[in-house]
C-alpha cells in the first residue's frame, strides 16, 4: 500500500439491491392501487388534500430514487428542479392562461433541459463532490427566484397565487378530490414510466455504471450520456412532482423551496430504500404525516424527528422500508 | 481607490470567517474523505451555547474560552456516538448522517433558543480601527484572531507529537497504524478541533449576520466555495481560499452592477461549479488517481 502516488480504490458509493428487488409483485401493486383508489371516498377533504401531497412527494422521491438508486449518483439538490417545475406551472397558468394539464409535460420539459445541462458539470464530479454541488444549488436556488429581473414573472418574495381547477366533464365532485384522482393518475404513468425504464437497455446502462463505473466504461456505456440522462430524467419527473404541487397547493413562492424540503426528499428516499420503488410511497407518507404529529407536539420539533429518525433508520433498516417488507414476506411464507 | 482599499479589508475580514469555515471542512474531509454538511449547523450551535453563557453573566472571553471547549468536546462525542460507527458505510450514508446532523442541531437550537433574530456582541466594538475609516475593529478583531488561530494550529501540526500523529493518521492510516498511532482516536480529535474552528467562526461572524439557526446556511456555502478552491485536500489552500473567496465576493459585489446581496449565494455556487469543473483539485490540492 505504500506507493507514492496516492491511489484509492472507490468502492460503490451507493449500494442498492439488484434489478429484481427493486418492485413489488403484481398482487401488492394493485393492493396498494385499490386502497388508493377507494379511500379518498370515505375521508374528508383536508385528508384527501394531505394524500395528494403524499404522492405528489412519491413522484418527487421516485425520481431522486432513480437518479441515485439507479445510477447511484447524488442529488441533494431536488428542491431546484421540484421549484422549476412549481413555477414553470405557475407562470404558464397565471401569465399565459395555459390549461393546467399542459403544464406538466411543459415542466417536465423545461426541467429535463434544466436537469440535463446542470448534468454536465456533475458529469466531471462524484460522490461528495456531487452532493456538494447539488447541496449549494439547493442552497442557493430560492435567492435565485427572488432576482429582480424576473420580477414580473415570479412574482419575487411574494411569489405567485394559482387558480385551482374544476373537476372536468361536469363530474359532480370537489376540487380536492378530482386533483387527487388525477395526481395518482399521473403518479401510475410515471411509476410505470421509471420500472420500464429501469428494465430497459438504458435502466442496465445506469445501473452498471452505479455498480461499478469504470467496469462499466469498459464494456462500452457512454458514461456521459447514461449520466446526464439519468440527471434530466430525474430533474423531468420532479419538475412534474413540482407542477402539481404548485396546482394543488395553488402557490408558489421562493421560501417553499429551500433546503429543508430536499432534506425532506432525500429523507424519504432513504426511509424508503435506496433503489426500491414502491419505497417511495412509504417515504412520501413519512415526510407528510411524520412532521405533522411532530408540530403538534412543539413547534419546530420536525427537523429534529426527523434527523433522528434518519439516523435509526440507517443503523437499524439500512435498506428502508424495504427491509421491513422484506421481513414480513419472509415471516408468511414460513407459516 | 478608496472605496477600493475599503472593500479589499472588509473581503478579507469576512475572509477570514470563509478560511475558518473551510479549514473546519478541511479537517474533517482529510481525516474521513467526506464533506461535512452539518459543519455551518455546529458552530451555530456553538455561538448559541456562548450567548447563553454570556446570557447568564460571563464575560466575552471566558465565555468564549469555554464554548470552545464544548465546541470540542461536542465534536468528539459526535464522531465517537455517530460518525465512527459508520466507517466503512458508503458513501451515500454518510452524506445522510450528515443531512440528519444538520436538520438536528438546527431544529434543537430553534426549539431551545427560538427563531427570533438575536443580537451577539462584538467584543472589539465597531467604530474604525485606529481612527481610519477604512475598516471597523471588529473587522480587524476577526482577522486579529483568525491569524492567532493559525499560527497556533501551524505550531500544532508541526511541533508536538499529537500533531504530527494526526497528519500521520490522515495521509497514510494503514501505516500510522504499523507505527503504533491510534488513528481511530486522531479521527475523533480531528472532528473536535473542526467543531472548536467552526466555533471560532461562528462566534466572529454572529455580530455581523445577527444570532439565529439559519445564519450560518450562507458563510457554510462560501466556506465550501472556498474550501473547494484552495483545494480540499490541502489547510493551507482552504485559508488562502478563503481569503480569496471573501475579497472576490466583495468586489464582485461593488464592481458589477446588479449583482448585489441578492446574489451572494448563486455567486458562491457558480464559484463552486466553475472550480470542480475547471479545476476538481482546487489550487493547492493533491490530485487523487483512482485505482481499478
Amino acid at each position: 500500500m505504500s506507493t507514492v502516488q496516492e491511489s484509492v480504490t472507490q468502492p460503490a458509493a451507493v449500494v442498492a439491491p439488484s434489478k429484481k428487488s427493486m418492485t413489488i409483485g403484481t398482487t401488492a401493486t394493485l393492493v396498494v392501487l385499490a386502497l388508493l383508489l377507494i379511500t379518498p371516498l370515505f375521508v374528508k377533504n383536508f385528508f384527501i388534500f394531505q394524500m395528494t401531497m403524499v404522492l405528489i412527494y412519491a413522484i418527487a422521491i421516485l425520481s431522486l430514487n432513480l437518479l441515485t438508486g439507479g445510477s447511484g449518483q447524488f442529488s441533494l439538490g431536488q428542491s431546484a428542479f421540484y421549484a422549476v417545475g412549481a413555477y414553470t406551472a405557475g407562470i404558464l397558468m397565471e401569465h399565459f392562461g395555459v390549461n393546467y394539464v399542459l403544464t406538466l409535460p411543459a415542466a417536465a420539459l423545461v426541467c429535463f433541459i434544466f436537469g440535463f445541462l446542470f448534468g454536465f458539470p456533475a458529469l466531471r464530479l462524484s460522490g461528495v463532490y456531487l452532493a456538494l454541488a447539488t447541496f449549494s444549488l439547493a442552497v442557493a436556488m430560492p435567492q435565485l427566484l427572488k432576482l429582480g429581473v424576473f420580477e414580473h414573472w415570479t412574482g419575487g418574495v411574494q411569489g405567485l397565487v394559482i387558480t385551482k381547477p374544476d373537476a372536468p366533464f361536469g363530474l359532480k365532485m370537489s376540487q380536492d378530490m378530482w386533483l387527487y384522482y388525477f395526481t395518482l393518475f399521473i403518479s401510475v404513468v410515471i411509476y410505470i414510466l421509471a420500472v420500464n425504464l429501469l428494465r430497459s437497455r438504458s435502466g442496465r446502462a445506469m445501473m452498471a455504471i452505479r455498480d461499478n463505473q469504470i467496469a462499466a466504461s469498459a464494456m462500452g456505456i457512454d458514461l456521459p450520456l447514461y449520466k446526464t440522462l439519468a440527471f434530466g430524467i430525474s430533474a423531468a419527473f420532479t419538475g412534474i412532482a413540482g407542477a402539481l404541487g404548485a396546482i394543488v397547493v395553488q402557490f408558489v413562492a421562493p421560501d417553499s423551496f429551500t433546503i429543508q424540503l430536499a432534506v425532506a426528499i432525500f429523507l424519504g428516499m432513504v426511509v424508503g430504500g435506496v433503489g426500491w420503488l414502491p419505497g417511495s410511497l412509504v417515504g412520501a407518507a413519512f415526510i407528510v404525516f411524520v412532521p405533522n404529529v411532530a408540530e403538534h407536539i412543539s413547534k419546530g420539533l420536525s427537523g429534529a424527528v426527523f434527523g433522528v429518525l434518519l439516523f435509526a433508520v440507517i443503523f437499524l433498516v439500512p435498506h428502508g422500508a424495504q427491509t421491513i417488507f422484506g421481513l414480513s414476506l419472509r415471516v408468511r411464507k414460513k407459516q | 481607490m478608496e472605496l477600493f482599499t475599503n472593500q479589499v479589508l472588509a473581503g478579507i475580514a469576512t475572509g477570514a470567517i470563509y478560511a475558518c469555515m473551510a479549514l473546519a471542512v478541511v479537517m474533517i474531509y482529510q481525516a474521513i474523505d467526506h464533506l461535512n454538511f452539518a459543519q455551518g449547523e455546529m458552530a451555530m450551535f456553538s455561538t448559541f451555547i456562548a450567548w447563553q453563557l454570556m446570557q447568564w453573566g460571563l464575560g466575552f472571553w471566558p465565555a468564549f474560552l469555554l464554548t470552545l471547549a464544548i465546541s470540542f468536546a461536542g465534536g468528539i462525542i459526535i464522531e465517537r456516538a455517530l460518525f465512527k460507527p459508520l466507517t466503512n458505510a458508503p458513501v451515500l450514508v454518510h452524506v445522510a448522517g450528515f443531512i440528519a446532523l444538520f436538520a438536528i442541531l438546527n431544529s434543537v437550537a430553534g426549539l431551545t433558543w427560538d427563531f427570533t433574530i438575536k443580537q451577539f456582541p462584538s467584543p472589539f466594538g465597531s467604530s474604525g480601527f485606529l481612527g481610519s475609516q477604512l475598516i471597523s475593529t471588529h473587522q480587524a478583531g476577526m482577522i486579529g484572531v483568525v491569524l492567532v488561530l493559525l499560527l497556533l494550529l501551524f505550531a500544532f501540526f508541526r511541533f508536538t507529537r499529537v500533531g504530527l500523529a494526526m497528519r500521520a493518521a490522515a495521509s497514510l492510516p494503514e501505516s500510522a497504524r504499523l507505527v503504533g498511532i491510534n488513528t481511530s482516536w486522531m479521527i475523533a480529535l480531528g472532528w473536535g478541533m473542526a467543531s472548536a474552528i467552526g466555533a471560532i467562526g461562528g462566534m466572529l461572524i454572529a455580530p455581523v449576520v445577527f444570532l439565529e439557526p439559519n445564519m450560518m446556511g450562507g458563510v457554510l456555502l462560501y466556506g465550501f466555495a472556498a474550501a473547494v478552491l484552495g483545494g480540499l485536500t490541502s489547510p493551507f489552500g482552504a485559508v488562502v481560499g478563503g481569503f480569496l473567496v471573501g475579497v472576490f465576493e466583495n468586489l464582485v459585489g461593488t464592481y458589477i452592477p446588479g449583482v448585489g446581496n441578492e446574489l451572494k449565494l448563486p455567486i458562491a455556487l457558480a464559484l463552486i461549479i466553475v472550480v470542480l469543473v475547471i479545476k476538481p483539485s482546487g489550487l493547492f490540492g493533491r490530485k487523487i488517481v483512482q485505482r481499478v
